[in-house]
């Protein structure tokens, strides 16, 4: 059997079926938008009682906005009930969605019946998790991954039997194979059947729904490689829905982090990995067991989220990861953030960022749900991600014009306008930090440290100042905010800062 | 559990309205679209004009549906006067409709036939589900020895051999052959011994078909079981493995023979026509043939509403045992 | 072929009839053997270890390779669900703290069961009763090995639960398993196996079916009760960062038999088989820079009903070719010492396995 992981060999694609079936629209160039999709939601209905009265819904998919790049592989990560399935099976409308718009190469497919699809079926194609239950036993592998070409009426050149042998060899199967039965194959071939019956009529864009979730460690690495190359040779766009996050990371170029039907961050790999912004995130990330006996120990690094993921039925108001975050505060509980570019390439919806500047500074007063979590985080990743903000924060107020301080405010409010400054100035470096971040200097982790006494005394007193907090020091801290405005020269700081 | 409980009951009684109508649209309604006339049909074949208006009128025939639905239902609760062709019938509650031909009301000629048919029902539930059950359950765990093998025909033939055969076959082998009953049915007022005497051959003939049946539910049921997680489980505790299936498989075991049981005791309740047929026992199995041979339309109604609602009232129970048994049931 | 792996089948060491050992717990040439109507599948074909209380074994390998099996094989589960003639056969000695169980009085191990030793599973909602609450299901296991009252017994239960994380136990114990989490019902999972303080837990790909920040939980937790009540633990999964998180050996399984074993950093670091080579390059790891390209290991894993002849591994192995003699396929290698408490069983020579993990492999992880 031919399963071996020799480098697969892609038959010449002259005679391929794009040739018979003209396709659906022009090719869109490498880099170009290939899906589009805005505001995507997808309520379940829980209906009860006997007249099936609907008391609520499951909020699977919440408003999700997100671009697919021709010839990229999008990962999306999360765990159970993010909502990542369903977002898969929304964009290969699998399923309707309740809201939003998904746009495929310009088109609207958002609400296409069965037949307006039937062309796209052609350019979205599905993997699916399981290669045990989504190969009809019943059916040979020729049938199986031939159907495609019966479904759109397309006659390969040469036929269909020889089309199918080919893509046969294209997935490292046996071409001489075309007559046997899924159960006489193995899980790792079996998924390389479904690829092939995937890849039957040339598909622009291929969403696979946890690929390799279902198959033991060695053969995951053949289908990841499969995946890998038939991209290479084929020009393939993937989208990759999975829960392991050192499998995203492998196949991605860019990956979405799902939580809660949201995406709290979507972020080119290595920005992400390297520097994730959102702290769901950095918990995912920290969770992974390290495969690495000598950092056993190294448990320091480790963020614990308390309990569980909240239901979707009622998702948590504001942020829906501020139940469990370590870091929020009122804001997070009141209003949702948006999902912004902070840094080129990298999107994320916080309002306290790590690896960055802070968001909403004048915030800092920790919810009692984030004190309790943030027990369980280790002191050393509270410090470091103290220090980071800080060093940022350190940075900006170097390079940016130093605001005047707020002198003009009333005596009772120095506490509060001493806070709001020392806080403050991280503001623009939302818009003035263009250029990728660098790993801090030593020289600058100095001022980080001033900055980091600096930012803990401001903390304190901002706390006190948000317990005497009157109109003075409200009209302290926005003059300060205004100020701080001011010199970034931003309009859309100020519905930020406020 | 109590919320669970309300909306059980709650359903239960939109049931009962939602089948008393269906029954009287099947009595009433049908036959009206069909062009048959009821009052004809309800007198009997033989009837002067005169008695067909009269029953007319008693019934009500010629008010709109809506009243008739509601005299029809009102008398199920409270009872109804039937008037017209000059007389007055009062029916008492609760009133499943009045034979004209034998000029009785039909309840109460039902009435000292219902506990015969209960009696046969419930007491064949007790020997098929002590017998089935145990057999069904020896069968899955000594799954691919003699004795299943040996049950599982057994349930088999039990199955496929209908009840006259199998009542007759008993008729001669124990009343006519070994004469080891009377074979006669003795009400129970009259002699306990009598009864039983007469009731055991019914019981064990119609138990048989059931507990085929239960058998080899029980039997896949149970092998199933055996092979889930928590049986595992259960075993890595320590149990031993008399409480393991005794206790954690047999509680699961019970939720679909549960299920079963509710659908088949309300309907043997309905009547057991031929078991009473073959072994001539006046339940209401019999009242119904009897009155489709005399063509006694009110009887024929009467049995159909009582056996409807025996089937709901015994699936309420199973519901609410369910409930006791699964506690997942609870919340749904 | 047939005669060839019947001659394999024969090579396996012959048992002496030692006396008990020292260590705590140890298995020697365990084979358990399940007949079927395609034939015989030797699940375990010849297992050995030792493991000492207080320390974590972490047995890895991919499914089928009969890890699970071992740990059914050890706390006598293997015929649970068994009905009917064809029993598994089960061969070897399994001794525990000085007591022979396979010989031994089946209701003795029964005792032994759950008070002993106790199992964690992989799917914490089908390994819990649906019809019992959380508390009657400890309060049970609890019972069986202790002679107290139910009330006394749903103390302990409440305090098992508080132990191991749950809020609000007294109220929770009440619960159905439905009524919580996956990562709660493991929790309650863990409370009931603990609850008569065994000296061993084996634990059975215990947060496979958990989300990642779950699992660091419990993972988290585990390793804290082990400290505490001190027992010898063994760790079954597929996933080399579990095992490297929680154990201090690691056994690595294929076709039955043990082909690497030796302490967890000895087996990451300087591993002597190919086999595991093959598993830490098929690996996508988080912990290192973005590798180019997984080394995957090539063909799946054999059916244990015809395991290759010689070297289980053979058919898979790049190196199968090296040893003189075809000797690979023929003969089926023993474990060889190939370090300090570091066996492997391989028809490689060391110095060329050495050469070719530090050459060959090492450098493309």
């Amino acid at each position: 059997m031919s399963d071996d992981e020799k480098a697969v060999k892609i038959p010449a694609q002259a005679d391929g079926p794009t040739e018979q079936g003209a396709t659906l629209t022009e090719d869109a160039a490498p880099g170009e938008v290939l899906l589009k999709v805005t505001g995507l939601q997808k309520h379940f209905p829980i209906k009860k009682g006997l007249l099936q009265r609907q008391v609520g819904a499951v909020h699977a998919v919440d408003g999700i906005d997100f671009e697919v790049r021709s010839g990229e592989t999008l990962g999306v990560v999360g765990e159970s009930g993010c909502g990542k399935s369903t977002m898969g099976r929304l964009i290969t409308r699998l399923l309707e969605p309740t809201a939003g718009k998904i746009e495929f190469q310009g088109k609207d497919i958002t609400h296409l019946g069965v037949s307006g699809m039937r062309p796209l079926r052609r350019d979205v194609q599905m993997i699916f998790q399981d290669p045990y239950s989504s190969l009809n036993p019943r059916h040979t592998i020729g049938t199986i991954v031939g159907a495609p070409f019966k479904l759109q009426g397309v006659e390969p050149e040469g036929g269909i039997k020889k089309e199918v042998q080919r893509l046969l060899s294209v997935v490292g199967l046996n071409p001489e194979h075309y007559n046997r039965y899924p159960h006489e194959f193995s899980g790792g071939q079996r998924q390389r059947i479904g690829i092939a019956r995937a890849l039957a009529l040339n598909p622009r864009l291929v969403v696979a729904d946890e690929p390799v979730s279902a198959l033991d460690v060695s053969i995951q690495a053949q289908v990841v490689n499969l995946l890998d190359d038939l991209q290479q040779e084929l020009g393939l766009t993937y989208v990759i829905i999975a829960h392991d996050l050192s499998v995203v990371r492998h196949v991605s170029d860019r990956i979405a982090v799902m939580y809660l039907g949201k995406i709290v961050e979507l972020a080119d790999r290595d920005l992400l990995y390297k520097s994730p912004m959102h702290p769901y995130t950095k918990a995912l990330m920290s969770a992974v067991p390290i495969p690495d006996p000598r950092r056993k120990n190294a448990k320091s690094e480790r963020i614990l989220l308390k309990g569980d993921v909240p239901s979707p039925i009622s998702p948590p108001s504001g942020c829906r990861f501020h139940t469990r975050c370590w870091k929020a505060t009122e804001v997070c509980k009141t209003t949702e953030p948006p999902l912004i570019e902070l840094r080129p390439g990298q999107q994320v919806a916080c309002h306290h960022p790590e690896n960055f500047a802070d968001q909403a500074p004048q915030d800092t007063v920790l919810l009692t749900v984030a004190k309790e979590a943030a027990e369980l985080v280790a002191d050393e990743v509270l410090a470091e991600s103290a220090e980071t903000s800080a060093a940022l924060a350190a940075e900006v107020a170097e390079t940016a014009s130093e605001p005047t301080a707020s002198t003009e405010a009333e005596a009772e409010a120095d506490e509060a306008a001493e806070s709001a400054e020392a806080v403050e100035p991280a503001e623009p470096a939302k818009v003035e930090v263009a250029e990728p971040v660098e790993p801090v200097t030593p020289a600058k982790a100095e001022a980080a440290e001033a900055a980091v006494a600096e930012a803990a005394e401001a903390a304190g007193a901002a706390e006190s100042a948000k317990a005497a907090k009157g109109e003075s020091a409200e009209s302290a801290e926005s003059a300060a905010s205004a100020e701080a405005t001011d010199a970034a020269g931003s309009e859309g700081q100020e519905s930020n800062g406020k | 559990m109590l919320a669970y409980l309300i909306r059980r009951l709650f359903a239960a009684a939109v049931m009962l309205v939602v089948i008393v109508m269906v029954v009287f649209g099947i009595f009433f309604l049908i036959p009206k679209w069909a062009g048959v006339d009821i009052a004809l049909s309800f007198v009997g074949k033989q009837a002067d004009p005169a008695a067909v208006e009269g029953v007319r009128e008693k019934l009500g025939l010629g008010d709109p549906i809506y009243a008739q639905v509601w005299e029809f239902f009102k008398g199920i609760f409270a009872g109804r006067t039937y008037t017209g062709g000059g007389d007055s019938i009062h029916c008492a509650a609760p009133c499943f409709g009045y034979s004209f031909r034998s000029e009785q009301a039909v309840w109460p000629t039902l009435t000292d036939r219902f506990p015969v048919t209960l009696a046969l029902a419930l007491g064949a539930a007790v020997l098929w589900l002590i017998f089935g059950v145990s057999a069904g359950v020896l069968s899955a765990l000594k799954r691919g020895s003699l004795w299943d093998r040996g049950a599982m025909v057994i349930a088999l033939s039990g199955v496929s051999l209908p009840i006259y055969f199998t009542g007759m076959l008993a008729l001669s082998v124990f009343v006519y052959g070994l004469d080891l009953f009377d074979g006669q049915f003795v009400p129970l007022e009259d002699s306990f011994s009598g009864w039983f005497g007469g009731m055991i051959l019914p019981w064990v003939t119609l138990a048989f078909l059931y507990a085929a049946m239960y058998a080899r539910i029980t039997r896949a049921t149970m092998l199933e079981i055996l092979g889930e997680d928590y049986i595992r489980t259960a075993r890595a505790k320590g149990l031993k493995e008399q409480t393991v299936i005794g206790k954690h498989a047999m509680r699961s075991t019970m939720t679909p023979l549960l299920t079963m049981l509710g659908m088949d005791l309300g309907a043997l309740i309905g009547g057991a026509i031929l078991t009473e047929t073959a072994f001539s026992l006046p339940g209401l199995g019999q009242a119904v043939l009897n009155a489709i041979k005399n063509q006694d339309l009110p009887v024929i109604l009467g049995v159909t509403l009582i056996t409807s609602l025996a089937v709901l009232v015994a699936n309420l129970v199973v519901d609410i045992l369910y409930a006791v048994i699964d506690p997942r049931v609870r919340l749904a | 072929m047939t005669e060839l792996s019947k001659s394999g089948a024969a090579v396996g060491e012959p048992t002496p009839a030692s006396p008990a050992p020292t260590a705590f717990l140890e298995v020697r040439d365990l084979k358990v053997h399940f007949p079927t109507d395609d034939g015989l599948v030797k699940s375990v074909d010849g297992l050995s270890f030792q493991l000492e209380k207080g320390k974590t074994l972490g047995i890895v390998g991919e499914s089928g390779s009969g890890k699970s099996v071992t740990s059914l094989g050890i706390m006598g589960l293997h015929t649970a669900g068994q009905y009917g003639k064809r029993k598994a056969q089960i061969s070897g000695e399994i001794w525990l703290d000085g007591t022979e169980l396979l010989s031994a009085d089946p209701d003795h191990v029964r005792k032994l069961r759950g008070r002993e030793m106790a199992m964690i599973f992989q799917d914490p909602l089908s390994a819990l009763h649906p019809y019992y609450t959380i508390g009657q299901q400890i309060v049970e296991a609890y019972r069986i090995h202790h002679d107290v009252d139910k009330k006394t017994a749903k103390r302990r239960a409440v305090e098992m639960l508080d132990r191991v994380g749950i809020p609000q136990p007294d109220k929770r114990v009440d619960s159905y398993p439905h009524e919580f989490s996956g990562g709660m019902r493991q929790r309650a999972m863990i409370a009931m196996s603990l609850v008569n303080n065994p000296e061993l837990l084996i634990a059975d790909e215990p947060t496979t079916a958990l989300d990642v920040t779950v699992q660091a939980q419990i993972l988290d937790l585990i390793r804290d009760l082990q400290k505490e009540f001190g027992s010898a633990v063994i760790v079954i999964t597929h996933d080399l960062g579990v095992v490297a998180e929680l154990a201090d050996d690691i056994l690595v399984m294929y076709g039955g038999r043990c082909v690497e074993r030796g302490p967890a950093d000895k087996v990451f670091y300087e591993p002597r088989h190919p086999y595991t080579w093959g598993l830490l390059g098929s690996m996508p790891r988080l912990d290192r820079d973005q590798q180019e390209r997984l080394i995957p290991v090539k063909g799946s894993p054999p059916s244990l009903i015809n395991i290759p002849s010689g070297c289980a591994f053979n058919p898979r192995c790049p190196y199968a070719d090296l040893p003189k003699d075809n000797v690979t396929r023929t003969v089926r290698p023993e474990l060889s010492e190939v370090g300090s408490r570091h066996w492997a069983a391989c028809h490689l020579g060391a110095e060329q396995r050495e050469r070719i993990w530090t050459e060959e492999i090492a450098p493309k992880l």
